[in-house]
């Protein structure tokens, strides 16, 4: 028995390079080895481990389509390996290992209303779910999208905001805690706009991603109006470094976000995720 | 390794058991065994039987560990030290990944552990059942880990059971021990004159066969069952395990893990002594000796984590624990409940480990009596 290591990266290269303001950049990777795409065949929500050479890996999610040819990630810029990240571009080469965790609930969705809730910087795990339900309109119901951010030039991908809000049977509340004179949106923190979302309980599926806080007070509201525990999904972040189940750094009282994870059913974690210190 | 059924008891006799280190030797294994280092019996390299700690036992207490003469010419009647079978398998620190640039791309080669043949003797039944914890950790989820998998197959592990417990074993709560009944090549029990003798394994028998081995006297067997029930009956420490997960999932908030949390250093001893922790670190490293002309090379190496250390649950702007009553409470959540959920067995094996080598004795077993009663 010869087991191969589960920690070997797979080269790509970044064919393009999409800045979002400074600190966000969006890569599109195209695998350097010819058959290495189907091992890679992803659900939106799941993630790969991006490799530079010499310097580190991170946890990204993916963004782009899962019928694409290319891998995207989208990419903040925030410390030491992400640092090396935002040097590269076009022709530069990244390793891959992936996809890993589980992805949202896109199949159970169908035919079904679909709230989005996301709020800071954090939401790059839900847009690719977001795109992938337009992309297949048919399939879904009345699509809410909720964000709020905390300061106006957090909102990035603003026109794929209103992209979205242009679909038909979709809505899209955007509001930031600090508003400028420029912005059109609503003010005040995102929960102050539950109130708001009309749904369905019955037909009802709910995707969330953002700080543990603001979830927390999306599910006390939305359950209250009737929303199902089995019904709300959520995305969970925790440190990695292997996504293989073996370094322990993910865990989550008895998950493993990387593995178990990253995206939850709320009745999985319930118990454990509003505990202070986990 | 597993599996077959131990064969009925041989004895050997104790001037032959120098016999047995050659014919592990003569079988290409490096051996392994208890040998006193700087005032604790750890695992090392033995080449003759006058290197085990012989007439010594140990007391330990927590937060404490002495050697001490036992008036008996025995070898064996160290029960465990601060060292397991862990780094053997699961090395403290491994290359994984050998990464050079090339062009504007990089090769990774996966580095394969250089895993000699490894016999350790004087494995105690507590130190088997971490083995098959870890053993499901490394090999039997989705992901088998290849380094693990090759220093685990050069193993031939010869047990000791236990005849006596040291103040901070729990193993019989932990139904580990004090008896191994599988997971060895060879089980020792010593006795006046010797040893008993039991092969668990075709190599085991192998080895055996070397031996000069006579059947057990009857009186043999009779006196070892005794002392094998006397050991388990006499452990002074206790876990009661019956209401595990449940009772510490039911009592996160218990303000007994403040109290502890005051208490603990965050040193990570713990973790560090305990068999079954598998907590690692990841990380590039430059390869040492001249860069060729297409740049730097450097390795992907891996190290031993602990939950105590302050960037474990650290992610970019937020510390998911950031204080030590937190840790601690990861700890011992994840040893007795969370594992249980994670790898259908407790992650704690009764070894006591991390109650001797804690420098502030923090005792586990103590601590869940406490969490048990009700909160103030
Ligand atoms: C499932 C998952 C999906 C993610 N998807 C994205 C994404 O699509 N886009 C994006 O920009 N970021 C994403 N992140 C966050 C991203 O992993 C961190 O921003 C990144 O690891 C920071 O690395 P660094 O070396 O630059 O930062 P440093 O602060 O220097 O971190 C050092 C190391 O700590 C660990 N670490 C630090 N922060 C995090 C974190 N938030 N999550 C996990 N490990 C961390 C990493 O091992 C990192 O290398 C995701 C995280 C997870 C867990
Ligand atoms: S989380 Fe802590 S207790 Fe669990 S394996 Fe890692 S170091 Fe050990
Ligand atoms: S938690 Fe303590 S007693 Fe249990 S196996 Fe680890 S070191 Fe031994
Ligand atoms: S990231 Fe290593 S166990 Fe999850």
């Amino acid at each position: 028995m010869t087991v191969r290591s589960p920690l070997l990266p797979e080269p790509a290269e970044i064919v393009e390079k999409r800045s979002y303001g400074p600190s966000i950049h969006a890569y599109r990777l195209r695998l350097l080895a010819a058959d290495a795409r189907p091992r890679f065949d992803f659900v939106p929500g799941q993630f790969n481990m991006v490799y530079v050479p010499g310097v580190g890996e991170v946890a990204i999610s993916i963004s782009s389509d899962p019928e694409e040819e290319m891998l995207e990630h989208t990419i903040r810029i925030v410390g030491r390996t992400t640092r090396v990240i935002d040097g590269l571009g076009p022709g530069d080469v990244l390793g891959l290992r992936g996809p890993y965790g589980t992805g949202w609930p896109l199949q159970e969705a169908r035919w079904k209303d679909v709230v989005v809730v996301t709020g800071g910087l954090g939401c790059a795990p839900v847009t690719g779910a977001i795109d992938y339900m337009f992309r297949r309109r048919a399939n879904y119901g009345r699509l809410t999208i909720v964000h709020g951010v905390k300061k106006p030039s957090d909102l990035i991908h603003r026109e794929r905001f209103e992209y979205w809000r242009r679909q038909e049977d979709a809505r899209v509340l955007l509001t930031t805690d600090e508003p400028d004179r420029a912005w059109r949106d609503r003010s005040g923190v995102v929960t102050e706009l539950f109130d708001e979302i009309e749904f369905d309980p019955s037909r009802t599926v709910l995707l969330m991603c953002g700080p543990e806080i603001m979830m927390h007070y999306a599910i006390q509201n939305l359950r209250g109006r009737g929303l199902a525990s089995d019904r709300i999904f959520l995305s969970i972040e925790r440190n990695m470094k292997c996504a293989v189940g073996l370094c322990g750094h993910c865990q989550l009282g008895p998950e493993f976000v990387c593995k178990d994870g990253p995206i939850f059913r709320l009745t999985r974690v319930e118990r454990l995720l509003f505990t202070r210190g986990l | 390794m597993t599996g077959a059924k131990p064969a009925p008891a041989q004895f050997l006799a104790r001037a032959d058991l120098q016999r047995l280190l050659e014919a592990l030797r003569a079988r290409g294994y490096r051996v392994m065994g208890p040998v006193p280092r700087d005032g604790a019996v750890v695992f090392d390299e033995v080449r003759s039987v006058d290197e085990l700690p012989r007439g010594l036992r140990e007391a330990q207490e927590p937060g404490r560990y002495r050697l001490e003469p036992n008036g008996r010419d025995t070898v064996f009647d160290v029960v465990n030290g601060p060292g397991s079978l862990k780094p053997y398998v699961f090395a403290p620190r491994e290359k994984l990944l050998q990464v050079e640039p090339e062009g504007r791309s990089f090769r990774a080669q996966e580095l394969h552990p250089d895993a000699p043949k490894l016999a350790v003797i004087g494995v105690r039944a507590c130190d088997l059942a971490a083995l098959s914890v870890q053993d499901r950790i490394f090999l039997e989820g989705r992901y088998p880990d290849s380094y693990y998998a090759a220093r685990r197959r050069q193993l031939f592990l010869v047990a000791v059971n236990c005849t006596r417990s040291a103040s901070t074993c729990f193993c019989v709560s932990m139904a580990t021990g004090p008896e191994a009944t599988q997971g060895f090549d060879l089980a020792l029990t010593e006795q006046e004159w010797g040893f008993l003798v039991r092969a668990g394994s075709a190599l085991g028998r192998e080895v055996q066969q070397a031996l000069p081995l006579t059947p057990a006297p009857e009186a043999a067997l009779a006196r070892e069952r005794t002392s094998l029930e006397t050991c388990a009956a006499t452990m002074q420490r206790k876990l009661e395990t019956a209401d595990l997960p449940e009772v510490l999932y039911r009592n996160l908030e218990h303000p007994r893990w403040h109290d502890v949390g005051s208490r603990c250093l965050s040193c990570g001893n713990c973790t560090m002594v305990c068999p079954t922790c598998f907590c690692h670190d990841e990380k590039d490293e430059p390869l040492l000796g001249e860069p060729d002309e297409a740049g730097v090379r450097s390795v992907r190496v891996r190290e031993w984590d602990s939950c105590f250390n302050r960037e474990h649950a650290q992610v970019y702007g937020l510390n998911y624990r950031p204080k030590i009553e937190d840790r601690y409470r990861q700890w011992l959540v994840h040893k007795l409940a969370s594992w249980i959920d994670q790898f259908g067995t407790s992650g704690c094996v009764g070894c006591g480990r991390c109650i001797t080598w804690c420098p502030v004795g923090i005792d586990l077993t103590e601590e869940m009596r406490a969490l048990r009663e009700p909160g103030a």
